[in-house]
């Protein structure tokens, strides 16, 4: 007798990553002198997932992004209101230390900006910073840390070259390595490869698809199909305004708000 | 003003409709065919076939090249589900070929019974097919939904010709050729019926992005 094996097809898998909430924005606003930039936007990121904010510019992507390193703080005529916690914690509180929220919340701009150094000392910069003294430990960080940018087997033999020296992509991938060094919590990316060519960006979006299992990543990128290869979540920002925030897959196969719908098919912005 | 896209995407549509009008034709004239005892018609539909395969790749090579786009939202399922409908009205313009074929087989030999249920069924499932396409042309999700359960119609009428050709082969080993001719015709009313479900449930997909094959309750 012949017996049937059943089997069960898999679930549809959710949202990949961890359930955990890290970063709760409630309610912020953002002004430049009077002008309300950012019109009381509450969302929560998740923990080791990508989050791709995205919408046309001028939407308060980037300035959101910068919300949550406290960055804009380094522009006069800005007011917040509203909270950003992070692990509970308002990062606007009183009792903030600033430098080491920069240190949990590390950034890579648009334009990579390595330091005229080595590339070993742009590396290093943060760990020396912290106090770490030149020997094993802090060789073995740097390593690992060009390793995690997927830039180690380029550069191994030319550790001391100056930094400028290296491609666009490359210094952008060192500009992470940079950044993961000293062992941030969130990494915030304001369209990290746009001024890379195609090779150079696909490089940099397999690297952070691989880096999210060590880190919470919140991406700005203007290019949607990017935001659709990488994140795992993302945010439609528009005039300043939240518009609509879904797993990845759903906002751009099947998107709740007409206004996402006309974004993403290219019919406006 | 449409964009180049918008433009191309409604040329997909169009390439789409005007694959089921001739799957729809090739049906009608197929039952025809058999109806009427016309040989000449029969060949005509088995010639004709060729044309919904020449569509079938012609949609597929539209879409292809709009996916090279990298489209997305309803851009993106209007693609996907346009390669699949193409798929179900090549099949349908399979069947109807077989319709013919075994209509010519048919012809042979005098009529067996008068042509009831045959037509019936081909009416029912012709009229599923249209409201499906009817469906994807207006953007009705609800209409196409409601002609996913009507399969089971169609269904029904086909296991109840079953049974009576059976009893017309037990009866009489002179009416077993017919009988399986008929049966096959029959299998392929009901398939077309099928077909025509898929269709309706990617016209729901389309629109509302929920996907409601293969569920009981037609979601």
């Amino acid at each position: 007798m012949v017996s049937r094996v059943t089997v069960k097809a898999p679930e549809v898998p959710q949202v990949a990553g961890g359930a955990r909430v890290l970063v709760e924005i409630e309610d912020l606003k953002l002004y430049y002198g009077r002008a309300l930039a950012l019109k009381g936007i509450t969302m929560n990121l998740r923990e080791k997932l990508v989050t791709a904010f995205i919408g046309p510019s001028g939407c308060g992507k980037s300035t959101l992004l910068r919300c949550l390193n406290r960055m804009n703080d380094l522009i006069d005529s800005v007011r917040i209101e509203g909270a950003v916690r992070i692990d509970g914690e308002d990062i606007y509180g009183p009792k903030i230390d600033v430098m080491e929220l920069r240190k949990q919340v590390g950034m890579v701009f648009q334009r990579s900006n390595p330091f005229p150094k080595s590339i070993f000392e742009n590396v290093a910069y943060g760990l020396r910073l912290q106090g770490m003294k030149s020997g094993s430990e802090l060789d073995g960080i740097v390593e690992k840390s060009l390793r995690g940018a997927a830039l180690w087997e380029e550069v191994k033999d030319r550790l001391s070259a100056n930094a400028l020296g290296l491609s666009g992509g490359q210094q952008q991938r060192l500009c992470i390595a940079r950044a993961i060094a000293i062992r941030p919590r969130i990494l915030l990316m304001d369209e990290p490869a746009s001024a890379l060519d195609p090779i150079a960006t696909m490089k940099i979006e397999e690297l952070i698809i691989e880096l999210k299992s060590e880190f919470t990543i919140v991406i700005v990128t203007h290019n949607m199909q990017q935001a659709a290869r990488i994140s795992d979540q993302t945010a439609f920002f528009y005039l300043g305004e939240l518009i609509e925030f879904d797993s990845t897959n759903k906002l751009f196969t099947n998107p709740g708000k007409r206004q996402t719908e006309d974004y993403v098919t290219g019919r406006f912005g | 003003m449409q964009t180049h896209f918008e433009k191309e995407l409604g040329q997909l549509k169009n390439q789409l409709l005007e694959m089921a009008s001739h799957a729809e034709t090739a049906v009608r004239m197929s039952i025809r065919s058999l109806v009427e005892r016309d040989d000449e018609l029969a060949r005509k539909t088995i010639l004709d076939d060729s044309v919904l395969d020449h569509f079938e790749m012609q949609v597929d090579d539209t879409s292809i090249h709009l996916l090279a786009r990298a489209p997305l939202a309803s851009d993106l399922r209007l693609i996907t589900v346009a390669m699949k409908i193409s798929r179900d009205l090549e099949r349908v313009g399979d069947e109807a070929t077989t319709i013919a074929r075994r209509a010519i087989e048919l012809g042979q030999e005098p009529q067996l019974k008068p042509y009831v249920d045959i037509p019936r069924m081909a009416g029912m499932a012709l009229e599923m097919l249209a409201d499906a396409l009817d469906a994807f042309v207006r953007g009705d999700a609800n209409k196409a939904r409601a002609v996913v359960p009507r399969d089971k119609d169609v269904d029904a009428l086909n296991k109840q010709l079953h049974r009576e050709l059976s009893s017309y082969m037990i009866e009489k080993p002179g009416n077993i050729t017919r009988c399986l001719n008929l049966m096959v015709i029959s299998k392929s009313l009901e398939r077309i019926a099928d077909h025509a479900a898929n269709v309706a449930e990617e016209v729901v997909f389309l629109y509302e992005g929920r996907d409601i094959r293969h569920s009981s309750n037609g979601g």
